[in-house]
């Protein structure tokens, strides 16, 4: 495909189009959207892990003050969706998941057994504290570790062995290394509490406000699920406020939610609760995972195997990549893999930034760098003996690839030749100081996306698409594009989102959207400039597209003439254009692999009387192809980091496996990083333009923020201390003992 | 939450009167603790009796001692002169608390009277002799990794939470109360509880008192050398694993008094006597601090989970000592 643009200039620095909105209060998200007659609906969960309900008391709710329905799997109106099996064509986000109010059995602790509506929250709060339940109770499956010892992974073709030449090759090579690694439940816990809002509107159509990262996907799984036309479900979600893979599905209290609108003909707005975010939204499921390296006394690794055990639902398979960076980084050829996956007393865990990727990367990064010290190399230099220069699966070409880059770059940045090569060699104010670092690399995607156009006679463009922002500043970078493209002012480029009235944007997800949508906008601005260019050939003759120049707003022709183009617009008698724009996957990708790559250096103190560790140094350093929109895209590596630093040093969901429960799922319990934890988290892209995958010269670039950083973090730590850790979090007692 | 009624009195005594005449009710004053339980179902007072608007929010020094209001904000005092001045080690051990925003409602009285943090306790549906007597410990053989190594007994193994408490039981402060019998001083030792067969209970308070102060004597060497020690599982906002208060009354290289108490480890703030009694005298060395660390935690005992507090509550005593002295 040509490339529209020089893909050598840089864009240039703009502010998020919609900060001001959102740190203003402004912004309108759906807990807080406000309708005529609304009622609030409020969830209540099992207190058991596996069982089943064997009588639900609903009275004294249904008598407290304010109470309008309640609705439990005894009396809810049948979901028409449900009565079909799953259709693994619809795909995850399409639908599926726990048939809510569907039946009597309790899969896992918290699963909603009923829905208190009200007219107002704290009524319907209150309702939902007196239902009682009694349960035929029978045992919990919650542990992994209890799963390996006792149990059978599902069995299936995700689930076999990959072996790519040798299999055992690592175990006769010269150098080996090998561990066990393990990381807790991480839950993904936005800001912004998961929250919709349905309202009918007739028999056969409803609308509903849902914070979700994919406005289509929402729109299809609702109508999935209630038998409805697409076209008659109505979805927004202007706002979204943060996501992180959990609002990439529609989970069961948003059919709760229009279940209820229905019954009641009034509209329901649900918001799920703090504790419900850490068990009805998905989460990071927990894996243990052993991996094994062998190589050649120079570096070169010879073979590698890599098992990884992770949980799932015991209703629905969920799975990631945890061995797919192994089968990718680096050049080896001889490997193993498998993946399992165990049924559990569990919701169904979903992707969560970074996805198997992050947690595959755990193992194999801190297997690298046991083996830059066993092999007494460093880490930097092992991983450039083994840079993979082309796809170690299928051979391909990678459609860019400036890794080697990334290195070189993160290193100067962090000042990496400072460190001391041997474990426990540095010290400052009586704390050990350990550098780490670690790479990570994500498949760089294009999908399908659909957009409106309009340019007005006052100047504005107006770009629409049913896309979501859940923080990235997906309406900034296509602002970014629109203006630079048109050579328009960012202030008369208008970008709209979060309407599934408008033409189908792509899920939120993967890291794909400014280069799926991207491309999409960066091809309606171009038949903009065609139609433009038509305009004035009514005026001038003959005038070829690749004759004019856009800036300013106006048309700069050969001859030294100039239009503005709303004078072109009056001069042709029109309003406006308008035009519809779509873009698919770039056929040309086939013969090409593609990647985004990260390299993440950290520096910590860890203080060796009590174990403490406090990051004092973050470099992350992209290749995500050419930045669109450079501060969106730092402030996506810092969150990337900071969501790093609280995998490696103190996410963990606690559940008491006795019960099946969740112990901490609350903020009070559940450690995220506060300011204090995250230090001034530097940036630098190699920003260069991948010129294949799509017209704009991008990659993907929310998960890369992510992928590695855990490792980085347990590589400073052993640097500082000589004590390889290989369970997360690291928390002072894992330091001390 | 339940329903419930609401009044704000204007004078202690009306204040307790009004908790005297009614079982269900209870006292308010920040609200940062009372609320949370009500919400989660664990406490469900059906009066709430507001006294935020008692005249007892003064803090000031008379003579040796310092008086502080149990309704001033744990804000104001860790920022008071005065507190910063005499008693620094009260007011480092309120900055290491909660965040700046909970400080900012959260008063004396409700510090002292916060309850343990023990995830079995805030959720109903576990077991918890402490909410629920009779109903077993959740926690003994469950998630215990926050749990007391010290006083403990197999009906409740629950820490008491507060930063605040262990600098108060350090300083030897007393808690000065008022109920309809008149008023009467604890020492703060003697405050809170362990738990032993009664988990349930907290602390010494009789029904209907009203906690109206607290007295902190003042003692100008052991304010040079003050330090609070806080061990968390991330930089702010998150309770101690284990923390330590100190004071020392130094002369030169010798250690006259030490004051010592330790937090995340019991039902209540630990005072360290042994450990005090040993260093008394004694040279500020590492050998020295070591040997009262081990001696400090003789008693102590892990319950799984929390087993590393067998090393870190020594560890942080030691490193709290080192910073203190300068060896
Ligand atoms: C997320 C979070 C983190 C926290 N982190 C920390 C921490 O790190 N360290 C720490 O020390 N604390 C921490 N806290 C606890 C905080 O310090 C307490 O919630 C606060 O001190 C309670 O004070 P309050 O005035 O709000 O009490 P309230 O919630 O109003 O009352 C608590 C109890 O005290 C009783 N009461 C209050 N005043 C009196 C009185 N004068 N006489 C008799 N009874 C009275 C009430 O009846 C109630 O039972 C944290 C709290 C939260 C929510
Ligand atoms: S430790 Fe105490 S508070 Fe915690 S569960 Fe046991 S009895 Fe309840």
């Amino acid at each position: 495909m040509d490339n529209f643009f020089d893909l050598n200039i840089p864009f240039a620095e703009i502010d998020r189009v919609d900060g001001k909105a959102k740190v203003t209060g402004k912004a309108d998200y759906v807990a807080e959207h406000d309708l005529p007659n609304l009622t609030y609906g409020v969830l209540v969960g099992s207190t058991i892990a596996n069982g089943t309900v064997t009588a639900i008391d609903t009275k004294s709710a249904e008598r407290a003050p304010g109470v309008l329905a309640v609705i439990t799997h005894l009396n809810a109106p049948k979901v028409p969706g449900y009565e079909e099996g799953e259709n693994p064509a619809k795909g995850r986000t399409g639908g599926g998941g726990l048939k809510i109010f569907n039946d009597n059995r309790i899969r896992f602790n918290g699963q909603p057994i009923a829905l208190v509506v009200a007219d107002t929250f704290e009524r319907a709060t209150y309702a939902a504290s007196l239902i009682k339940a009694q349960y035929n109770k029978e045992a919990p499956h919650t542990s992994l570790a209890d799963a390996i010892k006792n149990d059978k992974p599902i069995e299936g073709d995700n689930y076999k062995e990959a072996v790519r030449g040798e299999k055992d090759a690592w175990k006769t090579a010269p150098v080996k290394v090998e561990g066990t690694y393990i990381m807790p439940i991480q839950v993904h816990n936005p800001m912004e509490l998961h929250a919709t809002i349905a309202r009918w509107d007739g028999d056969d159509k409803v609308t509903v406000w849902e914070k979700t990262q994919g406005v289509v996907s929402t729109q299809q799984s609702i109508a999935n699920a209630f038998k409805l036309e697409q076209k008659n479900v109505q979805v927004y979600a202007p706002y979204v406020g943060g996501g992180f893979g959990s609002a990439l599905r529609t989970w069961p209290h948003a059919i709760a939610a229009v279940m209820a609108a229905k019954k009641l003909g009034r509209p329901v707005k649900l918001v799920l609760t703090r504790p419900q975010m850490f068990m009805l939204v998905g989460y990071r499921p927990e894996a243990i995972q052993h991996i094994s390296i062998g190589a050649t006394p120079d570096g070169k690794i010879v073979g590698m195997r890599h098992d990884a055990y992770a949980v799932t639902s015991n209703y629905e398979n969920f799975n990631e990549g945890l061995v797919a960076q192994t089968k990718q980084l680096y050049a080896c050829a001889n490997l193993a893999t498998k993946y399992n996956i165990y049924p559990m007393n569990l919701s169904t865990p979903t992707w969560m930034r970074g996805p198997g990727e992050a947690t595959g990367s755990f193992p194999l990064e801190c297997a690298l760098d046991e083996l830059s010290y066993a092999l007494n190399l460093d880490p930097i230099e092992l991983r450039k003996r083994n840079y993979a220069e082309t796809d170690p699966e299928n051979g391909k070409p990678y459609s860019s690839k400036f890794l080697r880059e990334a290195y070189d770059l993160g290193a100067e940045k962090f000042g990496w030749k400072g460190r001391k090569p041997q474990p426990r060699s540095m010290e400052e104010d009586g704390w050990l100081v350990g550098y780490g670092m670690s790479s990570g690399m994500f498949g760089a995607f294009r999908g399908e996306g659909r957009v409106r156009l309009k340019f007005s006679g006052d100047g504005m463009l107006t770009i629409q698409s049913a896309v979501s922002d859940s923080g990235p500043g997906t309406a900034t970078a296509m602002t970014r594009i629109a203006s630079d493209a048109m050579g328009l002012p960012v202030n008369k480029v208008n970008f709209e989102l979060g309407n599934s009235a408008f033409p189908p944007g792509p899920t939120q997800g993967g890291s794909s959207t400014t280069s799926t949508l991207g491309t999409t906008v960066s091809m309606a601005c171009d038949s903009l400039k065609k139609k433009l260019v038509e305009l004035l050939k009514t005026q001038e003759s003959e005038i070829a597209l690749a004759d004019v120049q856009f800036a300013q707003g106006e048309m700069r022709l050969k001859n030294g003439k100039s239009i503005s183009y709303t004078d072109a617009l009056k001069a042709a008698n029109l309003p406006s254009i308008e035009l519809t724009e779509s873009s698919g996957r770039n056929p040309e990708m086939q013969k090409y692999s593609a990647y985004s790559y990260s390299v993440h250096f950290v520096r910590v103190k860890v203080h060796p009387l009590t174990g403490v560790v406090r990051i004092d140094k973050v470099v992350s350093a992209g290749d995500a192809g050419r930045i669109i929109s450079e501060k969106t895209a730092a402030s996506q590596m810092k969150g990337g980091a900071v969501g790093g630093i609280g995998g490696a040093l103190m996410e963990e969901g606690v559940i008491d496996h006795r019960y099946g429960r969740w112990v901490n799922n609350n903020f009070a319990d559940y450690h995220v990083p506060v300011h204090a934890d995250v230090p001034d988290v530097e940036v630098v892209f190699v920003n260069k333009p991948d010129p294949v995958l799509n017209p704009n010269g991008s990659k993907g670039m929310g998960e890369i923020a992510l992928i590695g950083f855990a490792a980085a973090v347990a590589n400073a730590v052993y640097h500082a201390t000589g004590k390889r850790i290989r369970e997360l979090p690291i928390t002072p007692d894992k330091v001390l003992l | 939450m339940i329903n419930f009624d609401y009044s704000k009195p204007a004078t202690v005594g009306a204040a307790i009167t009004a908790l005297s005449k009614d079982t269900k009710a209870k006292f308010i004053a920040g609200g940062t603790n009372l609320v949370d339980l009500m919400k989660r179902g664990v406490t469900t007072p059906e009066k709430l009796i507001d006294i935020t608007g008692l005249p007892l929010k003064g803090i000031e020094q008379s003579g040796t001692v310092v008086r502080i209001g149990a309704l001033a904000l744990n804000s104001e005092v860790a920022e008071n002169d005065i507190v910063k001045k005499q008693l620094p080690l009260l007011s480092q051990a309120l900055k290491a608390g909660a965040s700046a925003q909970i400080r900012n409602m959260a008063t004396v009285g409700g510090n002292m009277l916060q309850r343990t943090r023990c995830g079995y306790f805030y959720d109903t549906a576990m077991p918890c002799n402490k909410r629920e007597p009779g109903t077993g410990c959740g926690a003994l053989q469950g998630y215990n990794r926050m749990h007391a190594i010290l006083g403990a007994s197999d009906s409740c193994i629950a820490v008491h939470p507060s930063d605040m408490c262990v600098a108060l039981a350090a300083l030897d402060a007393t808690v000065v109360v008022q109920g309809p019998g008149g008023t009467r001083k604890l020492p703060f030792l003697d405050f809170h509880r362990l738990p032993g067969n009664t988990p349930e209970k907290d602390n010494n308070l009789q029904r209907g008192e009203l906690i109206t102060g607290v007295e902190v004597p003042v003692n100008p060497s052991l304010a040079q050398h003050s330090l609070y020690t806080k061990i968390r599982d991330r930089a702010s906002y998150a309770f101690a694993l284990v923390s330590v208060a100190a004071a020392l009354d130094m002369k030169g290289k010798t250690i006259r008094q030490a004051r010592l108490a330790m937090g995340g480890v019991a039902h209540k703030p630990w005072r360290l006597t042994i450990a005090e009694n040993f260093l008394q005298g004694k040279e500020a060395t590492v050998a020295n601090f070591q040997q009262a660390a081990s001696l400090a935690l003789k008693e102590a005992k892990g319950y799984g989970y929390n087993n590393f507090k067998l090393t870190l509550g020594p560890n942080t005593l030691v490193q709290t000592l080192k910073t203190l002295t300068g060896v």
